[in-house]
């Protein structure tokens, strides 16, 4: 290769991996924003955005100084030692002994302080307040957030349902009743794990059944399974609801079961009759000669050969019951609300109370986002599998 | 041998098949019953019971689980009673009844019912001809909800396959392809809901005033940069935008992760041949590589679409539909839950019916034709 070449060759790797640096950025910053907004005290996140966490300069009070009442404030004023009196201002804004580089000899109108004047080392003097105040505070420019204070009462606060209490911006005491999502986490549960298992053991043997059995009008209802993959789930909302009020079924864990099998099925019918379907049919006729039923074929010989198909389908369906958030809040609603209701209904009540929220948002997420980083081949492949669903 | 002719015996015979198929009908009864009877009894406990959190969670979980698996050895159990012909005609359906019930009743049904239901009023109680879908088509909420999904349908379908698929070609040149592709697709994990509070709190904003420092990170950055800090959400018809970012940033990475796999199924001497007639990169790649892949291009762009129609979570959570930004879906959702109006909310479902409907037949049509070795 020519030198020509090997140079291009390296700009455009550099280029190429710039702009998927700047892409990944973008999409991690969102997630880092409330990860670290999750651990702040309240008081902190109301006053300043997360990234002040990290260190970097501000413009800060670092001291005042007041002029003596016999100080002319329609000539032009010097600060002097024996004019005024000078003192320090801690980042907290206490009263302290002055450690900055001096005041004295800077001279200036009353006018040209009260806009406020850029000494040289970058520090700024400005009037406080009216004339009559006679005083003048002195910024600069220093470096802060390398005390940062983290926290775990926001999580403790979120996961409880009894009375907590936090700080405002102001420093106010609120109380406010708890949002459980440690209860909310546990009906998530109850519902995902039967959720996800129960379509996909049905699946599995409807799959085997329209792939190894033969019956009447075994096209038209696999044909109908085909169709059925896009339908909205919006479409059997009303109907289903009317169903359930009328059969005690609303907000029950049972209920809402049945309407995420009836929702996934059709997917997991789909791709569980293409996996099982492409099983060797000798396998199977072997076990059928020495005399086994279908069911024993289907328990011993179907189900452990489908474990790939199986766990592709499971965690695809276990995340999207973890997150869905329309079908639970239909049939699950207020009673055994799941971690995805408790935040909406944060965001709408508490719209202000980030220091909830977020810890909230991250109490939801944590758990899909192991599941998915663990298993995200097993995710991957169902999900190529199933690109058609709707 | 010595009793072969004894008259007796014949009448035990007989006593004895007699007693044997009662009790195999009172055992066929028997054991559905205590079936029905046990898992009865645990719905009931899970719907009563005051016990803690744990063990409800626990109690539903086995008792799901283990009832439908109860279920089906139960049904074949009692199936394999009958008489063999009888058996072996029944037995498909037990391995398919159950899934043909549910999703009969949980879909195809409900489409029919729906479907009546939109022509009635808003109870369900008179027949009100075509007024739902007159509402559904010509009212100003309704063509306010169509202009914002023909947005998100546009923008949301168009950035999230056009990133994905610029992160897909760009990460296969990349010697950490494996990590770029892990970050952009790690919020595909994340809930609407969740992604919601993530990027209301980048949006969020504070007002103009003394001593007060904008917490989002957007203003931050907007004043950092010079300029006044704004009230996004609100600010018609751009927050729709603002709210189109969320599902881009959530759904690039499933258009990544396809178009990825696809990208890498084009020949490399495809493209090397390519370059030897002195194509450069941009033209190979829409020459070769995009004609190659045009069958994923389709099916991600289709998938990303019916989403954008369906739209619901961010909108309901973010504004509520509020502020000019309402979509379909969440309009069928007021009309349902907020203005009780069952017969609109049903029409509305049926728009976003008909709205799928070509993909659905293409589905089908697709079906037929791999289907030779059904």
């Amino acid at each position: 290769m020519t030198k020509g070449a090997k140079s291009q060759k390296r700009t455009q790797s550099f280029i190429v991996n710039l702009v998927l640096i700047i892409i990944c950025i973008v999409w991690l910053v969102p997630i880092f924003g409330i990860l670290i907004t999750s651990f702040r005290p309240s008081e902190d996140i109301f006053r300043t955005g997360w990234w002040t966490v990290f260190p970097h300069k501000v413009e800060m009070e670092v001291g005042r100084i007041k002029l003596n009442p016999d100080v002319d404030l329609d000539a032009r004023i010097t600060i002097q030692s024996n004019n005024s009196t000078l003192e320090g201002r801690t980042p907290d804004g206490e009263p302290t002994v002055y450690t900055g580089n001096p005041v004295e000899g800077v001279t200036a109108s009353f006018e040209e302080f009260r806009d406020g004047i850029t000494l040289d080392d970058g520090r700024t003097l400005e009037w406080s307040g009216n004339r009559r105040s006679r005083e003048l505070r002195i910024f600069d420019r220093r470096w802060v957030g390398f005390s940062t204070k983290l926290t775990m009462k926001n999580y403790k606060d979120v996961i409880t349902g009894k009375t907590i209490s936090y700080r405002d911006a102001e420093g106010r005491t609120i109380t406010r009743t708890g949002n459980n999502l440690g209860g909310a986490f546990l009906n998530s549960l109850a519902v995902a794990i039967p959720g996800t298992i129960i379509p996909i053991l049905i699946a599995a043997f409807a799959a085997f059944g329209f792939a190894w059995l033969e019956f009447p009008g075994r096209n038209l209802l696999f044909t109908i399974i085909v169709g059925l993959l896009v339908v909205p789930l919006q479409i059997a909302l009303v109907p289903i609801l009317k169903d359930y009020v009328a059969m005690g079924l609303n907000g029950t864990f049972l209920g809402i079961w049945l309407a995420h099998s009836g929702f996934g099925l059709p997917l997991a019918t789909y791709l569980l009759f293409n996996y099982i379907s492409t099983i060797p049919r000798e396998l199977l006729e072997s076990a059928f000669i020495d005399g086994a039923s279908n069911f024993t074929i289907f328990i011993r010989l179907i189900l452990p050969l489908s474990v790939p198909a199986l766990a592709s389908f499971a965690i695809f369906q276990f995340l999207w019951l973890w997150n869905d958030y329309l079908v639970a809040l239909i049939f699950l609603g207020e009673r055994n609300k799941t971690v995805t209701i408790a935040v909406a209904q944060m965001v709408g009540e508490k719209g202000q109370d980030w220091h909830l929220m977020t810890s909230a948002a991250f109490v939801s997420m944590i758990l899909p986002l192991v599941v998915f980083l663990a298993l995200q081949k097993y995710f991957v492949r169902g999900m190529m599998a199933g690109s058609v669903k709707g | 041998m010595l009793n072969a002719k004894n008259p007796n015996n014949e009448k035990l015979n007989i006593f004895h098949w007699f007693s044997s198929t009662i009790g195999q009908i009172l055992i066929s009864l028997f054991v559905p019953a205590v079936t029905f009877f046990v898992l009865w009894q645990g719905y009931r406990f899970l719907s009563k019971a005051q016990v803690s959190q744990i063990v409800l969670v626990t109690v539903a979980i086995i008792w799901g689980v283990g009832g439908v698996a109860l279920l089906y050895v139960v049904a074949n159990w009692l199936v394999l009673k009958l008489p063999k012909p009888w058996s072996k005609r029944l037995q498909p359906f037990v391995f398919i009844g159950p899934a043909v019930v549910i999703m009969g009743s949980f879909l195809a049904v409900p489409v029919v019912r729906s479907l009546i239901a939109s022509f009635k009023n808003n109870l369900g109680t008179k027949w009100v001809g075509f007024d739902n879908y007159i509402f559904a088509f010509t009212d100003p909420r309704m063509l306010e909800t169509f202009k914002n999904n023909l947005l998100w349908l546009v923008f949301g379908t168009g950035f999230s396959v056009g990133i994905g698929l610029l992160v897909a070609v760009l990460a296969d040149r990349s010697k950490l392809e494996v990590l770029y592709k892990s970050i952009i697709f790690t919020p595909m994990a994340i809930s609407f809901v969740g992604a919601s509070v993530i990027w209301k709190f980048i949006y969020s904003y504070k007002g103009t005033g003394v001593g007060i420092q904008e917490i989002g990170l957007l203003n931050a950055i907007v004043i950092a940069l010079g300029g006044t800090p704004h009230p996004w959400l609100t600010m018609a018809p751009w927050n729709n935008f603002f709210l189109i970012v969320i599902m881009v940033w959530l759904q690039t990475g499933y258009t990544m992760v396809i178009l990825s796999s696809a990208i890498k199924g084009v020949p490399a001497e495809l493209l090397e041949a390519a370059r030897i007639d002195g194509a450069n990169e941009v033209k190979a790649f829409f020459r070769i590589t995009v004609p190659y892949i045009k069958g994923t291009l389709i099916t991600v762009i289709t998938t990303v679409v019916i989403f954008s129609l369906k739209l619901f979570d961010v909108v309901r959570v973010m504004t509520g539909g509020n502020n000019n930004t309402n979509v379909i879906a969440n309009e069928f959702y007021l009309q349902m839950f907020t203005y009780n109006h069952a017969g609109r909310a049903s029409a509305i479902a049926i728009v976003l019916l008909l709205l799928v409907t070509p993909v659905i037949i293409n589905n089908l049509r697709q079906f037929n034709k791999e289907r030779k070795g059904f």
